[in-house]
């Protein structure tokens, strides 16, 4: 009896006709598209984008040149070189990120002690030439001073699950 | 008209071809602009499906989208591989595209709108219809690639296989129409009751049987395997690029409407109005091919494609059986006085 059933409903193309109502269902239903440059998902604290270096609140650099993010990075994107500034203090004489080497998996902001260098939610940046892409020290300082406060922001809101 | 009559008068023995090119330009034109259009119908109604919105860039509602798609086209180069029969590799896609209009020739708009009024004009369509896998094959040949080559293979096996089941589903309709004349086939539907006198009822199976070959002669989805782009990456046109993979296109879409159209023409009444106080019009025919066209997309946006195997047992194991029957039933139903059509 059971086979019969499965013969008709084959012959009959039932399936198919189950399957086209759904697809036919859909078309009416609420469109989910984001229409990107006007419409823009919204962004959680953690968004991993572009990069930056952190300054203290009385604008010294809080980048020690420890290399924990050099060493960290599967991507090895980042290069560092450190020496010792006039002060005593040791400071990156050079700190490049090569953004076309990078994935954005966020592991040197998590090695950093000092919180210096962080991922923004920047992502709609570009280059035109070759070797925009590669960002050097004083680049990521100036995209730490422009988003300052939002980076300060996100921080703030994410502290508590660190 | 009188212009008309003028004009015949002032160019005497060059009126007849220069009428009938013009005939066959109000035929090709709308159909071109039909296909683009199409294009975008197909981008937009499998969109909605699948819950987005389709092209809306171009133009309002995107409008514009087919004529910036076929001016990217023409721009492009043509490139023709080192390796390829290049002779071969150009006429393929003429192959393709000739067929695919030529069929238009006896396609009746409306009683008296028809190019040529062929009494054989079913058997025109067939062979036109069965011209067009040889641009299919010649493409994947000429080309020298592998991919192109079993694309080609694949279509071939396929169109040859749903022919027959095609054609049978045909032969029901001539036999209830007693006619080969496209024509003479929908004046066969008229009668008192509009939508009661229509093919498709005594012969639904065969409209079925009709429409899944239709969309497996044009290598559609679910029944796209020479394409097939997640194994064979493009199928027979791979190698072609610009205004050739164009006409390819163009001869897809052409065959699309094609079929369309005669599904309207001989299982759904043509340009007869569905209920008898309505009067006939060619809008109803336009109605009834929108709705088959949108068969088309809808079965796109619905089916995942077909493995081959099942391809060759549904085209030979079940259609084939099924539309031989069932033109013994109508023959033996034609005997009966239970035949009303």
């Amino acid at each position: 009896m059971e086979k019969i059933k499965d013969f008709f409903k084959t012959f009959l193309l039932f399936e198919l006709l189950k399957g086209m109502k759904l697809t036919g269902r859909y078309m009416f239903a609420r469109k989910i598209t984001v229409q990107f440059p006007e419409e823009k998902t919204p962004q959680s604290p953690r968004f991993r984008g572009l990069h930056a270096l952190r300054r203290y609140p009385s604008g010294e650099e809080r980048c020690i040149g420890c290399k924990l993010c050099e060493a960290i990075c599967p991507a090895l994107a980042i290069t560092i070189e450190a020496a010792e500034r006039d002060d005593g203090t040791r400071r990156t004489t050079q700190y490049d990120i090569d953004l076309t080497k990078c994935i954005f998996c966020g592991f040197c902001e998590e090695a950093c002690p000092v919180d210096a260098i962080v991922e923004t939610r920047m992502f709609e940046y570009h280059g035109e030439k070759l070797g925009d892409l590669y960002y050097t020290k004083p680049m990521l300082l100036a995209v730490g001073d422009q988003y300052e406060q939002e980076i300060a922001r996100d921080r703030a809101a994410d502290a508590k699950y660190r | 008209m009188d212009m008309l009559q003028t004009l015949r008068h002032l160019l005497g023995p060059a009126w007849l071809p220069i009428w009938t090119i013009v005939k066959i330009l109000l035929i090709v034109l709308p159909l071109m602009l039909g296909v683009a259009y199409l294009t975008l119908a197909e981008r937009k109604v499998i969109g909605w499906m699948q819950i987005r919105i389709g092209p809306n860039r171009v133009g309002p509602l995107g409008l514009l989208q087919p004529i910036a798609d076929g001016l990217k086209l023409l721009m492009k180069e043509i490139i023709i591989p080192t390796g390829s029969n290049k002779l071969l590799f150009v006429i393929a896609p003429i192959m393709a595209l000739m067929p695919a209009l030529a069929a238009w020739a006896v396609i009746p708009f409306n009683a008296e709108l028809v190019l040529s009024n062929a009494n054989a004009g079913l058997l025109y369509i067939l062979a036109m219809t069965s011209l067009g896998v040889y641009g299919v094959i010649i493409a994947g040949w000429a080309s020298n690639s592998k991919y192109a080559f079993l694309g080609s293979l694949r279509s071939a096996a396929q169109i040859v296989s749903y022919e027959i089941a095609m054609g049978f589903a045909l032969v029901c309709v001539l036999m209830a129409s007693q006619s080969l004349n496209l024509g003479d086939i929908v004046h066969g539907q008229q009668g008192r009751f509009g939508l009661m006198n229509w093919y498709f009822i005594p012969l639904f199976p065969m409209l079925v049987v009709y429409l899944i070959s239709g969309v497996a002669e044009t290598n559609r989805a679910p029944f796209d395997m020479a394409e097939g782009e997640s194994e064979i990456v493009a199928g027979f046109h791979v190698e072609y690029s610009g205004m050739a993979f164009a006409l390819f296109f163009l001869a897809e879409y052409a065959n699309m409407y094609l079929i369309a159209f005669l599904t309207a023409i001989m299982f759904m009444g043509g340009w007869l109005s569905p209920v008898p106080f309505i009067p006939d019009s060619i809008v109803w025919l336009f109605a009834k091919v929108a709705f088959v066209l949108f068969l088309f997309l809808w079965f796109r946006a619905t089916f995942p494609r077909y493995r081959y195997d099942q391809l060759m047992r549904l085209g030979w194991k079940v259609f084939i059986p099924l539309s031989i029957v069932w033109v013994v039933v109508v023959g033996a139903w034609m005997q009966t006085s239970l035949w009303v059509w």
